[in-house]
């Protein structure tokens, strides 16, 4: 259902800009805040707005990193760990809070995250995810400390080894059973669902992530390219690969869902029928999966009473309500795919394998981050006639290790989602709108045509020139005005908090703090660009007198 | 001081009732020895936790398949090592990692002493002569410039 608003932003969002970047990289062969003051003066803050977000997303994005390498080292074990609930004291029966939820949403939310039941208690960082914090950064500071020569080489590694993971798993997953009734569901559109403009925002936001539009990375990247290098092709190409990476992605993801699914509406309608059984002391086998509707109608009929005593406890199976509950935040990517895992033959491979692919995806991305980061850091003499590359970089994730400890304290995932919602999705909007507006309309889509011709010999078709002109701005705007919408209609912001008692998430406002940080990540970034244009602006006035 | 009774039970002291569909049933069993009185329940339930194992196979079953109502049994733990596997993985990943880190940093450290002392090695060896300030070498190695103004003005003058 996802799929037509991904194709469409992809057509009319995804490759124009991945063009306009690595042209504008390219030309201008200086990193994102050096390539736009070029463009033009009152235009630097777009640059550092690139950088801030980037450094907002180096901050938190390692701590998934982080998790992959706790549920990878976790995975060397006969039966997996979050394959059984832990014991209570008194060795009667399982933990209770484990009963009331599944065991992998144990796992996850008590024995990795040991989550607090709100924001406000903080309570203490858990040294085990701080150690795997720290390890995550050292890969890091690994790969990046001898510069962008050593990373392209580590690309090679990270960005291959993925593929043969997710050939694996197709071939795995779609011979799962139960595999179908994902697929069928994947690829059915949900009208209701394209009519909620929050789909296509997504499906944006989507695009922008995983092509890295807007973070300044492309930008610094295409800078070390050689000038006559043809970008409209590259261009076209890597959007391409990126989106049948995508859909091939997501089809093994799909498959795994509805096995898992499937497995779920299996389990909770054998659970029914034991339940029925004991109560009313039915011969076995007389209760199938096939039946139970007309079984339940019948004894409901002949036995009210205590069948209205069973009620609470009787739940409806429905498989599509165990397929919607799919996609939703970082920490569902973990618990939905560990259950599907505990469920296969050797499912130590297959973890180990997908916690391994999923370490690769990334640390490939943290290192487009980090460089981001270090490109503008290294290309200003001041600091590198200082400090050697190794040490900038050093010091550089040394910070980032420390402030990301915060996410490591049993409210930090709560930090985490804030990060993640608002750290990165309304500044890159933002950004890639600015973007294509100063290239189009300040620096001339005729002065940008002629500079193309020079670089590529081409000058770009129509197609390209309305994307960039009229069609990506207007979806960039309109999206922007969904957003401000939807926030206005909400009312105040709200997130998602795990209940011990329960076993299940309630939504929790924010408080105020909260709602400052949240303020303050999203203005730090945004009123970069405004504050370089007025900054410019009083120079080139105090330059006059 | 404890006493032990031993009373002898035959099959006939086990009396069902209430057996149903669903093969399931209440029993109780008699002391022969006292006159037709049932023994006490929390005796049959020590009794039922103590064989728990036999009597599931006996009936070939085990604790998830044969159920007995309040006698809840106790659970096996899951083998715990004695240091967890993960920390044992995860310091041979942080060894290596570390391993090299220190490797790169050495070798970029050494690389940079060698191209200092190279370029230091190089200036001691030449001694420079120099001739109004430019060292001869540079004027030797220079190759001569045809002035075309002058080259152009030989063919003015006739030849000898």
């Amino acid at each position: 259902g996802f799929l037509i608003p991904y194709l469409i932003m992809l057509i009319a969002e995804g490759m124009p800009l991945l063009y306009l970047e690595l042209a504008v990289g390219q030309r201008m062969r200086q990193g994102s805040i050096g390539a736009w003051k070029i463009i033009s003066p009152y235009l630097c803050g777009v640059g550092v707005a690139s950088v801030v977000v980037s450094f907002f997303l180096s901050m938190y994005y390692n701590v998934i990193n982080a998790w992959a390498f706790w549920y990878l080292f976790h995975s060397f074990q006969d039966p997996l760990p979050w394959a059984t609930c832990p014991l209570n004291s008194n060795r009667t029966g399982y933990e209770e809070e484990c009963e009331k939820t599944s065991s992998t949403q144990y796992f996850w939310y008590r024995q990795t995250l040991n989550i607090s039941p709100s924001l406000e208690a903080s309570g203490s960082v858990q040294w085990e995810q701080a150690l795997c914090l720290t390890l995550a950064w050292l890969v890091v500071y690994l790969c990046i400390l001898r510069g962008t020569a050593s990373t392209g080489k580590v690309v090679y590694v990270t960005a291959s080894l993925p593929y043969c993971v997710l050939l694996i798993y197709l071939i795995r997953g779609l011979t799962l059973h139960g595999a179908v009734n994902g697929l069928v569901y994947m690829f059915t559109p949900k009208l209701e669902q394209l009519s909620n403009p929050k789909t296509w925002i997504s499906a944006a936001t989507q695009i922008f992530f995983s092509l890295g539009l807007g973070f300044g990375s492309l930008i610094a990247f295409a800078s070390y390219n050689e000038p006559s290098n043809n970008c409209q092709r590259h261009a076209i190409i890597v959007s391409l690969i990126n989106s049948t990476t995508s859909i091939f992605a997501s089809i093994v993801t799909f498959s795994i869902y509805g096995f898992k699914a499937t497995f779920n509406y299996e389990s909770c309608i054998n659970k029914v029928i034991l339940l029925l059984l004991n109560a009313f002391d039915l011969e076995e086998g007389s209760l199938t999966a096939d039946n139970l509707n007309e079984m339940k109608d019948y004894l409901m009929a002949t036995y009210p009473q205590e069948y209205a005593q069973l009620a609470p406890q009787i739940k409806n199976c429905s498989l599509e309500a165990e397929l919607d509950t799919a996609v939703q935040g970082t920490g569902l990517a973990f618990i939905v795919y560990s259950e599907a895992i505990k469920n296969m033959e050797v499912p130590q491979l297959y973890s180990v394998l997908y916690f391994f692919m999923l370490l690769m995806l990334g640390i490939g991305s943290m290192l487009g981050n980090t460089a981001a980061i270090l490109t503008p850091l290294t290309d200003s003499k001041v600091i590198t006639s200082r400090f050697p590359k190794e040490v900038i970089s050093g010091v550089v994730c040394f910070m980032n290790c420390i402030i990301g400890l915060i996410f490591t304290m049993e409210a930090g995932n709560y930090w985490f989602d804030i990060f993640n919602d608002y750290a990165a999705t309304l500044s890159l909007l933002l950004i890639v709108l600015v973007e294509t507006i100063a290239v189009c309309y300040i620096y001339g889509i005729r002065r940008f045509e002629k500079d193309l011709y020079t670089m590529i010999g081409r000058k770009p078709n129509l197609y390209w020139k309305i994307m960039w002109a009229f069609v990506s701005p207007l979806l960039i705007i309109s999206l922007f005005i969904f957003y401000l919408t939807d926030y206005i209609l909400t009312g105040t912001l709200q997130y998602q908090a795990w209940d011990a008692t329960q076993g299940q998430l309630v939504t929790k406002d924010y408080p105020g703090y909260a709602l400052a940080v949240i303020g303050l990540l999203v203005a730090a970034s945004t009123m970069c660009i405004p504050l370089g244009a007025l900054m410019t602006f009083i120079r080139k006035r105090l330059k006059r007198e | 001081m404890m006493i032990f009774v031993l009373t002898i039970c035959r099959i006939s002291n086990v009396l069902l009732c209430n057996v149903t569909d669903r093969v399931s049933f209440w029993f109780v069993v008699t002391d022969s020895s006292k006159n037709v009185t049932t023994v006490p329940g929390s005796e049959v339930e020590a009794a039922i936790r103590m064989n728990r194992n036999r009597i599931n196979s006996a009936f070939l079953l085990s604790d998830k398949t044969l159920q007995f109502l309040k006698i809840t049994s106790t659970l096996s733990p899951p083998v715990e090592p004695s240091t967890p596997v993960w920390l044992i993985v995860f310091g041979v990943v942080l060894c290596l990692i570390v391993a090299g880190i220190v490797f790169l940093i050495f070798s970029g450290i050494q690389k940079k002493n060698k191209e200092s002392t190279e370029t230091e090695n190089l200036e001691e060896k030449v001694e420079v002569t120099l001739e109004n300030g430019i060292p001869c070498e540079a004027l030797d190695l220079k190759p001569g410039h045809i002035n075309g103004v002058f080259a152009a003005d030989d063919e003015r003058f006739t030849s000898l």
